[in-house]
Parts: structure tokens; sequence; C-alpha cells
């Protein structure tokens, strides 16, 4: 019996999280550098974070994006819910498949050709590309991720407890809102910090669908570093790094801790039944 | 374990013997078809109103459809269903005087045991207070006054099946419908709950429609059990005689055990009739008219419990066999002794172990003497 992990174990950890994390590690330690030049460590100080708040432009893109991510995540997030339940819940009807397969195509789309078509769909109805064409554009792909993480919940759900309700006199769409929605409430917000996730990184299709005066952070980022990358760039990347590990780590945390308890009770229930 | 063919004794209540009786629920000519699939095939069924009723099958035979016909989650094909002389085609669960107790239970998990049993009463838009008094009341007849604040998941099997079945009489339906009640139970606990559930049905007056596959089940609780088999009822009847008095090969080994012999009807007087084995090799006597000719064949039913065994050849029985023991199952209040007639026909006979020894004066390969009366066994014809 071997106690600890072999050398290639602890290698080949070491090698697969260093190609994940060494990048992002680098520029969080660089959003510290003292120097101008992003290269040479010039040592520890947090004065691009003060630079980033004075920064107006960047305020302005990371407000707009935050608006955009907030808004198209709540939209995808109703869509796709109605998506999933109808895939879930209609059975078999004229179109299904073809509708099934529509709700999915944005997975696996380019990105470029979403970008593009959505483009081309704006300037063919006259829409004026700005602030709103971002948000329907990200609603359009978003709703898909929120279908299928709705979709794996609602396929484990016990259709029993729908038809428990309406045979205690529940009607149908009260139902939906006294049962069925709070039971799937977790896979919506979690659909919702998805879409909401992929909205604040998105850089190719708001670049296609955006309009004057509606700069998003990736793009303002993007075009900042087409001149050259500052030290500022580093520390807003660093803040959205922190932002999101702190949300993933809380969730995670969150629902670790509802399974514990849920075990414990489960135990609890039985040993006072015995 | 002990059979129990008969249930609890009742004081003579058979409406379904009285012509005149209104049934409370009525299926007529009643058709469910899933596809190619025959789910329930013309059914016609009445049920009166106090009665505890159960539907009794195998899987697929259609039982379950019978019941979600009734709660309102499929709608027949075709024939109708009345509850209380009026037909429900077209009123939708949540309109029905039908409360159901699913075989999941089916408990909301977000909300705790008290707001469960409150679900169907908030429906009503019964008054807060009025909600609050019943709910006491349920949590008391299931006696889970000290888990009214639980989740369902921080209870056991057991309490979640009180509590869903006091959620389903929490709104006093006309009919209860019960599905697999106790699949889910232990044994013990499950003995337990049946006489809990009868006693139940006959404080409240409420009638119960039970689907159940667990014929020890349906025996223990029913006033009424049809036999169901591919979408039709095969027979109708109390449990006695459902057990005593099978009308057919399927039902008589549906239920319980029994031994089924093919036969000839060779002779026919009056009140009872005689019968030929040849893969036994001997002639039957049985006290009861058959409706087949001479020369038909027939099928002769016994229970193990009425097949005596004994080292001596009875003098006086009409209808006996000579055989050997081959097996020997020990089931600690009955042994049943399979034994083995011209070396190949198996013919069951289960004695009650009245004495507390550890050794049975009868064992394998003993050369035994099977018999039995005239009235101990039924003649089937189909």
């Amino acid at each position: 019996m071997r106690n600890g992990p072999s050398w290639f174990n602890v290698t080949s950890v070491a090698l697969g999280l260093g190609f994940l994390y060494l990048p992002i590690v680098l520029l969080v330690i660089y959003s510290f550098n003292d120097s101008r030049l992003v290269t040479v460590w010039g040592g520890f100080s947090t004065r691009w974070y003060g630079e980033m708040l004075n920064n107006q432009q960047l305020l302005d893109a990371a407000w707009v994006t935050l608006r955009v991510a907030f808004l198209s995540a709540s939209i995808a997030t109703f869509l796709g819910t109605l998506a999933a339940l109808v895939l879930v819940r209609s059975g078999r009807f004229l179109g299904r498949t073809l509708f099934s397969g529509m709700v999915y195509a944005p997975l696996v789309m380019p990105e470029v050709i979403l970008g593009l078509s959505l483009l081309l769909l704006f300037v063919a109805v006259d829409q004026a590309r700005g602030f709103w064409t971002i948000i329907i554009a990200h609603t359009t792909f978003a709703m898909c991720y929120v279908a299928v993480v709705v979709q794996s919940r609602l396929t484990g759900f016990d259709a029993s407890l729908e038809e428990a309700a309406q045979d205690l006199g529940c009607p149908p769409l009260r139902t939906f809102f006294s049962v069925t929605l709070p039971i799937i409430l977790p896979s919506v917000i979690a659909g919702w910090m998805l879409a909401f996730t992929l909205s604040l990184d998105d850089l190719v299709v708001a670049s296609f669908t955006t309009g004057p005066g509606a700069t998003t952070l990736p793009m303002k980022i993007y075009s900042q570093v087409r001149l050259g990358v500052t030290p500022e760039i580093n520390a807003i990347s660093t803040v959205l790094v922190g932002l999101v590990a702190v949300v993933v780590i809380a969730v995670s945390l969150m629902t670790k801790r509802q399974e514990v308890r849920r075990q414990r009770d489960i135990r609890l229930a039985e040993a006072q039944q015995a | 374990m002990a059979k129990k063919p008969i249930g609890p004794v009742r004081r003579a209540f058979a409406p379904w013997e009285d012509g005149n009786a209104t049934p409370f629920i009525e299926f007529r000519n009643v058709t469910k078809r899933f596809g190619d699939f025959t789910a329930v095939d013309d059914l016609s069924l009445k049920i009166y109103e106090r009665e505890f009723f159960a539907l009794l099958g195998g899987s697929g035979c259609g039982k379950t459809t019978m019941m979600r016909m009734l709660a309102g989650f499929e709608t027949p094909n075709s024939g109708e269903i009345f509850l209380d002389g009026q037909p429900l085609r077209g009123v939708p669960p949540h309109r029905r005087p039908v409360n159901m107790m699913f075989q999941s239970y089916a408990l909301f998990p977000h909300m705790t045991v008290e707001a469960n049993i409150a679900f169907g009463l908030k429906q009503e838009g019964m008054a807060r207070a009025a909600i609050t008094e019943r709910v006491a009341q349920m949590l008391k007849l299931v006696k889970l006054e000290d888990f009214a604040r639980r989740k369902p998941h921080q209870l056991s099997g057991g309490q979640r099946q009180r509590v869903a079945l006091a959620r389903s009489l929490a709104k006093k339906p006309k009919v209860l419908l019960l599905d697999e009640p106790l699949g889910a139970l232990d044994r013990k606990l499950r003995e337990e709950t049946q006489f809990e559930l009868t006693d139940l049905q006959q404080d409240l007056g409420m009638t119960f429609v039970i689907v159940t596959h667990d014929q020890e089940e349906a025996m223990t609780m029913a006033d009424r059990i049809a036999v169901m088999d591919k979408g039709r009822i095969i027979q109708i009847a109390s449990p006695a005689e459902i057990y005593e008095l099978p009308n057919s090969r399927f039902v008589a080994d549906f239920i319980g055990d029994i031994n089924l012999l093919e036969c000839k009807l060779t002779g026919r007087n009056g009140d009872s009739s005689t019968l030929r084995s040849e893969i036994f090799d001997c002639d039957i006597e049985v006290a009861q008219p058959v409706e087949a000719s001479v020369g038909d064949t027939v099928w002769f039913a016994i229970r193990p419990e009425k097949v005596r065994i004994g080292f001596d050849a009875p003098a006086t029985a009409v209808n006996r066999l000579a055989g050997e023991v081959w097996d020997i199952g020990y089931l600690g209040d009955v042994s049943i002794y399979h034994t083995h007639i011209r070396d190949e026909e198996t013919i069951r006979a289960t004695v009650a172990n009245h004495s507390r020894v550890v050794e049975r004066p009868m064992s394998w390969e003993d050369k035994v003497w099977l018999s039995w009366d005239r009235d101990a066994g039924i003649v089937l014809t189909r």
C-alpha cells in the first residue's frame, strides 16, 4: 500500500493547475506592480487600483457591462426556463425536434457567425445599434445555457408533485408558482448566474452588435490592449477575477452546507424512528 | 407468516348485493388507450359509498390508469365515469372532490409538514384559524404532532407516509384514492398501518379506493377486491370469496398459493361432479355442480392448507393420492410439503406446526398419503 500520492500524480496536478492558472496568477501579481512597464517588476504598489477608479471611461464601460449582463441574464432566464418547460413537459408535439435543435444551436454556433447574423438582422430592420441590441444579442445565446441547466433539473423533477398540487385543488398556473418554481429555483438561479457571467465577458458578439455610446468592459479592455497593456487593465481584470471567484465559492459553499445539513437531518429522522 | 384470507369482520355492509343501491362511483364502458396499448378495456365497475375498494393486479394491468382517470389525470378514450351521479368528463383534477395519496407520497419538499397538510385547505380559501385547527386535528390523527415544523426530508419513510395520508385527508374528500400506499414501508410497519387505515376509513366514513399489487394488503383492508388483468376485471368479490371461490385460474393463481390439476369432467350428478386427472392417475370427487359437458377439460384447484398429509392411507377419504415428500419449506408457523406424485408432478400441502420441536416427524423421501374432502377444492372452467 502506498500512503501518499506518487510523484507522477503530484507532477500531473501541478502541471495541470499551472497551465490553467499561471497566466491569471501572473496577471494578479503584476496588477500590484509599481512600474508603468508591464513586464518589469518595480516593487509593490496599489496605485493602479486608484488610477482605475479615476478612469471615467473604464468605469462607464464597467457600468454598461453590468447593466447589459443583468438585463440580458434576466430575460434569458425567463425565456430559457420557458423553453426548458416546454421541452420537458409537453411530450411530443409537431416540430419538437426542430424546436429543441434550434434552442440548442447557439451552444455550438461560432460566435462570429452569431454576431454577424444578428448585425445583419439589425441592419435589415433598420434598428439603431447600441445598448439594447447588445442585450438582445446576449439574451439570444445565454438563453440556451439557461435552458440546458433548467432542463436537467426538470428531468429529475417528480411530476407527481404537480399532480398532487392539482389534486388538492390548485389550478395549473398557481401550481407552477407555488410548487414547481420554488423547487427548480436553484437551477434557475444557477442559469441566471451562468448567463450573467457569459454576458459579462463576451467580446465578439458585443463588438458586432454595439453602437455608439455602448462600449462594454471587454471591448474597452481589448481596444486599450491594442494600444499597449497598462497595469490599470491588470488591476481591473484582477477585480473581475476576484468578483467571479467570490460568487462561485459562495454558491458552492452554500450548496455543500445544505447537503451536509440534509444528510444529518435524514440520519436524525431515521434514528428517531428506530 | 400466517395467511390472512379473511379481513376484519364487518357489520353486514354489502350495498353491492342490493340491486336498488345507487353506486357512488361508476365506470361505464371505459376504455383508455396509450398509442397501441390498451390500458383499460371497455370496463364497467360500481363502487358504493363508504366502501373500501381494492383494485388488485400485476404491473400493467390498468389499475393505476383507473385511479388516474378517477382523479382526472387521464381522460378515457370512450365511456364515462360518474361520481355521485355526476359525469366527470371535462372536470379538471383541481375541481374534483377526490383526493389522492400518491405512491411516491409527492410531499412538497420546500414546505414543512404543516404547510403540506394546509396546502389543500388554502386552495379552498379556508380561514386561517380554521386551517390551523384542521391541521392540528390531522397531525393528531396521524400522530405527528411533534413533527409539524419539519421538512419532508427530515422524516423517515413511515412518517412521510403518514404526512401524505394526513394531507390527502385534510380536505375531507368524498373519495380517497390510495396508490400503493404501503409499498415503501417495511413489513412490520405495513401491517400496523393496514389496520390503522381500515379503522380510519370506518371512523371517517369515507369511500376509499386503493390500488395495489400486494394481495395481502388488499385482503386485510378491502370490503371488495377487483382482480384485474390486461385492462379487464376478472373477478369482483369480497376477500373471502376471492380466496375460496375464485372464478378462474388467473384469480386462483394470483391470490395465494394453489395446486392446479388439469382434469377431464367425467360425471355430473346433481350437486356433485367427478373428474379424472390423467397426469396424477386419479379420480376426484367434488361437491360442486360444474357448468361444462362431460369430456371437457377443466381444472381442479385446491389450496395447500386444505390438503391433508399423513403416513397412513386415509380409510374414509374419497380423494387421496400416494406420494413421496420431495421438499419441505419450513416457514416457522407452517411447513409446506412439496410432494411428488408418480415421480413427476408436485402437490403442495401446508401443515401448521402445532408442537414446538425442531425435528419434524415427516422428512424427505418419506412415503406419504395426501387426501382432501369433497368440498375442499374448486373446479374452474377457465
